[in-house]
């Protein structure tokens, strides 16, 4: 095995840290980085998280990517979709997922894009995005940064609510509205700014400010200097290839990039 | 008592145009498809369908069958986007209302509950209000006088669903993981229908101890339909899973000019016993393997 770690894997590492210290909420990583992460956050700092097997099931061992041979996962409890809209609604979830789009305010896209009368292109549809934005705390993963996924103006259809006082009916009730985390795969950022604007919180190894500007839609919010994003551990290298047994992550960026490409890469510790 | 046996067809004749209709089952997942089949070689039409779609959704929107289509998503798991779907939506071939997921299950039960509407939050603030022009909000009328939606109740004029065991009083059992909303589904319909792998005289005398799988009262169920490999292409664990094989070949037509035309052609012109057996027969059906997710 190698002593090096590919950006995949360091991303799967930033992703889990948005469940650090979240207490026994449901840890819902849709897709591989977010689903590692998930798992990682539970094997590592937040033990109390709450995962599924992907289906129905309550488990207390996070269940492998892919093909599971031998593993057969042990029911903790019963989660089917009915009682994860409950669980939901309730707030004690915190999910994160890729969006098609996302606006300056948060505001996220599953739906489609163009106009929603008569769509350019039909994606899978709203999904849980209004119920999961509108209840618990939510963050994003974004393998291709770009001004395409990071709009100017607003996404195309509002799915997940966001910051957007315009959108807000007078009365209603904004306060279970908790964007917390986007990782991309040239930074993570969260919405500490001015009013809930993004801000940049990391750069990922060899990335510039400059560069991730370049790459979004609307002005970002940067505090001086910039931490770099952390490296994985040898510790948490070892728990991610054994939760991704056949390397499906290895797919998830465009030609597998290392994660530190300035210089040889080399776990931190 | 009554003997609530019907076959697909006579399900589909109890049926009107521009009737609103349920579909149980998740995507990709316990579709009663064999009764969804009955109706795409009929001349029922101007559906209003409300669903967690997945192939249910796309051939009848592919046969032209829905006029106005309620959902979150629609979707064949493994391929993330319906493509007939798809193709219809973007030639604006039906009336679109898209909810969010726990929005139409909350629809589902107020009708369930005979209520006009129940409140939630779910939805402000979002584009689920511009899709549904009609949807109203309203104050609490207690001291927090927040504003939320009234979600209008999703009454549905019948709805279908597959489950594993059924019998001729009407009894049900649904074995798999996840029952999805098929539950709800029946309570919002006047009338449901249940297609089943395997249809018996006494589900008491039979399987009385699988008693906690049952997930909806006979007095909710208009009839019976035994339809083994009634759920294909989709899963009906533990039974089955679904067939990709065949997903990926109905979903590569949507690519092609007359692609239903071949589908329609290659698949649906005898009846359900044909169908099964141009699949490759029910033992192949049933040795489908379920999915890892």
């Amino acid at each position: 095995m190698s002593a090096g770690f590919t950006l995949a894997e360091l991303l799967i590492v930033a992703a889990s840290e948005a469940w650090r210290g979240n207490g026994e909420v449901l840890a819902s990583g849709i897709g591989i980085v977010p689903r590692l992460g998930a798992s990682l956050a539970k094997l590592t700092h937040s033990p109390e998280l709450l995962l599924t097997d992907g289906e129905a099931l309550l488990v207390e061992e996070p269940v492998p990517l892919g093909e599971r041979g031998e593993f057969r996962p042990r029911a903790a409890g019963y989660l089917p979709y009915a009682r994860v809209f409950d669980c939901v609604w309730a707030g004690r979830r915190h999910a994160m997922i890729t969006p098609v789009q996302i606006d300056r305010f948060g505001q996220t896209n599953l739906s489609a894009i163009g106009e929603h009368a008569r769509p350019k292109v039909q994606m899978l549809g709203m999904r849980g995005l209004p119920g999961n934005s509108i209840s618990h705390p939510n963050s994003m993963f974004v393998p291709s940064h770009s001004r395409r996924v990071f709009v100017a103006g607003e996404v195309d259809v509002v799915g997940g609510v966001g910051y957007n006082p315009r959108r807000w009916p007078p009365g209603a009730s904004a306060r279970h509205l908790d964007l917390r985390y986007i990782v991309t795969e040239l930074c993570v950022m969260d919405f500490g700014g001015h009013d809930h604007a993004i801000r940049v919180r990391s750069l990922h190894p060899g990335v510039t400010l400059a560069a991730v500007e370049a790459a979004t839609g609307f002005p970002l919010e940067a505090p001086t200097p910039l931490a770099t994003t952390a490296a994985p551990t040898r510790e948490q290298l070892e728990i991610i290839r054994r939760l991704d047994p056949h390397d499906l992550r290895a797919s998830v960026l465009k030609g597998n990039p290392p994660g530190s490409p300035a210089r040889s890469a080399a776990p931190s510790a | 008592m009554p003997d609530k046996t019907l076959t697909a067809a006579g399900v589909v004749s109890a049926l009107r145009d521009g009737m609103t209709l349920g579909i149980g089952g998740w995507g990709a997942r316990r579709k009663p498809m064999a009764l969804v089949r009955a109706i795409l070689r009929s001349s029922l039409k101007d559906l209003t369908v409300v669903a967690y779609g997945g192939p249910d959704v796309g051939m009848l929107c592919a046969a032209g069958k829905v006029r106005r289509l309620i959902y979150g998503f629609v979707s064949l798991d493994a391929i993330a986007v319906e493509p007939w779907f798809r193709r219809a939506r973007e030639a604006g071939a039906f009336e679109a209302r898209e909810l969010d997921e726990g929005l139409l299950q909350w629809g589902l039960r107020a009708a369930a509950m005979r209520v006009p509407f129940l409140p939630t939050r779910v939805g402000l603030a979002s584009d689920v209000m511009t899709m549904n022009p009609e949807f109203r909000t309203v104050r609490s009328p207690y001291e927090d006088a927040e504003v939320l939606l009234a979600m209008p109740a999703l009454h549905l004029d019948a709805a279908l669903i597959h489950v594993d065991r059924a019998d001729r009083l009407g009894n049900v059992q649904t074995l798999g993981p996840d029952p999805y909303f098929d539950e709800l589904f029946a309570r919002a319909a006047t009338r449901c229908y249940a297609s089943c792998e395997s249809l018996g005289e006494r589900l008491d005398l039979a399987h009385g101890e699988d008693a906690r799988c049952n997930l909806i009262e006979r007095s909710h169920i208009s009839g019976v339909v035994a339809a083994p490999g009634g759920a294909h292409p989709t899963s009906a664990p533990p039974a089955y899973g679904w067939d990709l094989e065949h997903l990926k070949a109905y979903a590569a037509l949507a690519a092609e000019e007359h692609g239903w035309q071949s589908y329609t052609r290659q698949y649906l012109a005898g009846d359900e016993r044909e169908y099964l057996e141009r699949v490759g027969g029910v033992a192949r059906v049933g040795a489908l393997p379920l999915p890892v997710l």
